[in-house]
């Protein structure tokens, strides 16, 4: 089952942390990534993206994250309009936005409890008030043996491990992963879907783009499937869609 | 199982340590090495220009010409009793012939019948520190005791000092500003350098929140520590340098015409720190810059 989102009748809802306003998206000169895509995420919603490789997942995911801006179209997350921030205003959004990327972006240099606290440090918190909590949050994920290994010692899956505690350590509001289960045992990546599950428990709106079909299905959750740039909604079996 | 205690855990430096960074501290500690080798120069041929003019001042010379009938000798004998009561005057006296013929002599050569010469009599005049008489006031009083007389109070010498005392720290300010425009400029290669090759870092920082002016300040207080490291170094040495020479030749350094004093030593003291501050503003300005079209 799946549909068309209607965007003439979802922006009457005011409470939107997401909001695409018929935006597409292209690299300079390339092909269409995105192609007009209208839809909104409330506060505490939880989907899921699917669809193929070169789908358009990833750039989804990266103008929700402000690592890019939509070459047409309008995009809000906050309410603000993303064409319209600058240098000093785009920092403190992405500071409520954590981000697990595709291909992890750990700092080489940085050992693994300092990579994990960075988003932390630079909100401006002093040490003595987060380290504990950041050594819990990585015994957690199973690498409070490896806190001061670096990452070029880690495994594919403690690497993968390391970006999400990076990304949900200051509890963000949005929470976006790009196949954050994607080099882990299933074991582990039911244990990491856990963690998204009690943030988005405890407020954040959560959006994960995966291939895993078998996590999609087991989780409940509605999904956008993305298809050559265009997005159709599937609601989780037995609920609305979550997204308007 | 690790050691890791969480509790002991210090931040690490965000940026990574990048190549280049010894030849930068070489460079920077070279030009203060330079800075201060100059602030020192500046300084002491300061101090011997105000002690040249300071003893240039401090006397007149009167040549007397003497009248009709009179001596030689007799007419310098009164040009300095009139110029002894004159204010501002600490103490007139008639130069003996002798010495006279002394201060020639170097440029007659030995000549036997030197006192043939019509040398003319000459009076020194030391003049009161505080109030000194001027050249005016001088000729007014021998004129007034009928004396022919003509006096020196050397103003011509002092001004060419003062003009070459100028040009002196005119000259060091000069190399100075070149000095921290060439550390500077260095400093805004570096911070260009190290932004272009941990572009990945600075994303990274963007994308965990991190404001430009976050990210500069990291740039920023590398460089400065740096600065102030290269100038630390560059200072030492060039104290070294002038501890050495003043070791060698006493008070006066290795030559009268510039003598250094050990507290000329402290000027190097301020060196790290202008370093930094050069470097600072260098690495936050560069680097602010890049950041404005890096996103």
């Amino acid at each position: 089952m799946s549909r068309k989102p209607n965007a003439a009748a979802d922006f009457s809802v005011t409470d939107e942390v997401v909001r695409f306003d018929g935006v597409s998206m292209r690299y300079g000169d390339g092909p269409q990534v995105l192609r007009d895509l209208d839809f909104m995420l409330k506060p505490g919603s939880f989907h899921f993206i699917t669809g193929p490789s070169g789908a358009g997942k990833t750039t989804l995911l990266r103008l929700i994250s402000l690592a890019a801006r939509p070459s047409q179209g309008r995009l809000e997350v906050f309410g603000q309009d993303v064409s319209r921030l600058t240098p000093k205003t785009r920092p403190a959004l992405r500071r409520r936005i954590g981000v697990v990327f595709q291909e992890l972006l750990l700092l080489d240099h940085l050992s693994v409890f300092d990579n994990a606290a960075l988003p932390l440090r630079i909100s401006g918190r002093r040490a003595p008030n987060y380290r504990n909590d950041v050594a819990e949050l990585l015994s957690w994920v199973g690498l409070g043996g490896r806190m001061d290994s670096m990452p070029e010692t880690l495994a594919g899956g403690e690497k993968q491990r390391l970006a999400i505690a990076r990304a949900v350590v200051n509890r963000p509001e949005i929470l976006l992963a790009d196949e954050p289960t994607g080099n882990v045992d299933h074991e582990m990546a039911l244990r990491l879907f856990r963690l998204f599950v009690e943030l988005n428990r405890l407020g954040a709106t959560v959006l994960i783009a995966t291939h895993d079909q078998d996590l999609v299905a087991r989780s409940n959750r509605p999904t956008l499937h993305l298809d050559q740039g265009r997005m159709t909604v599937r609601p989780a079996p037995g609920q609305g869609a979550g997204l308007a | 199982m690790s050691a890791f205690d969480p509790a002991r855990w210090r931040p690490a430096p965000l940026l990574p340590e990048g190549g280049g960074t010894a030849a930068l501290l070489f460079v920077v500690a070279t030009l203060c090495f330079l800075a201060c080798l100059t602030a020192i120069g500046v300084v002491a041929s300061d101090r011997a220009a105000r002690g040249w003019i300071g003893q240039l001042g401090g006397e007149a010379t009167v040549i007397v010409r003497p009248k009709r009938g009179e001596t030689p000798d007799a007419a310098a004998a009164r040009a300095a009793e009139a110029l002894a009561g004159v204010a501002g005057v600490s103490e007139a006296r008639a130069l003996e012939p002798q010495k006279a013929y002394d201060l020639i002599r170097p440029w007659l050569g030995d000549v036997s019948d030197l006192e043939d010469l019509p040398v003319p009599r000459m009076v020194t005049v030391a003049l009161d520190p505080k109030a000194p008489a001027d050249a005016a006031r001088l000729s007014q009083a021998l004129k007034s005791q009928d004396v022919d007389a003509s006096v020196d109070d050397h103003s011509l010498w002092i001004k060419d000092i003062r003009r070459a005392a100028n040009l002196a720290r005119a000259l060091g300010a000069g190399v100075f500003l070149l000095i921290a425009g060439a550390a500077g400029a260095a400093v805004a290669f570096a911070t260009q350098a190290g932004l272009a090759a941990r572009r990945d870092v600075v994303e990274v920082l963007h994308l965990s929140g991190a404001e430009d002016s976050y990210v500069a300040g990291l740039f920023q207080r590398r460089f400065a520590r740096m600065a102030a490291l290269g100038g630390v170094a560059g200072a030492a040495i060039a104290a070294g340098i002038a501890a050495t020479l003043r070791l060698a030749g006493g008070a006066q350094g290795l030559t009268p015409a510039l003598p250094i004093a050990w507290s000329d030593l402290l000027v190097v003291i301020a060196c790290p720190l202008i370093a930094a501050l050069v470097a600072a503003v260098a690495a936050r300005l560069t680097a602010t810059a890049l950041l404005r079209d890096m996103e």
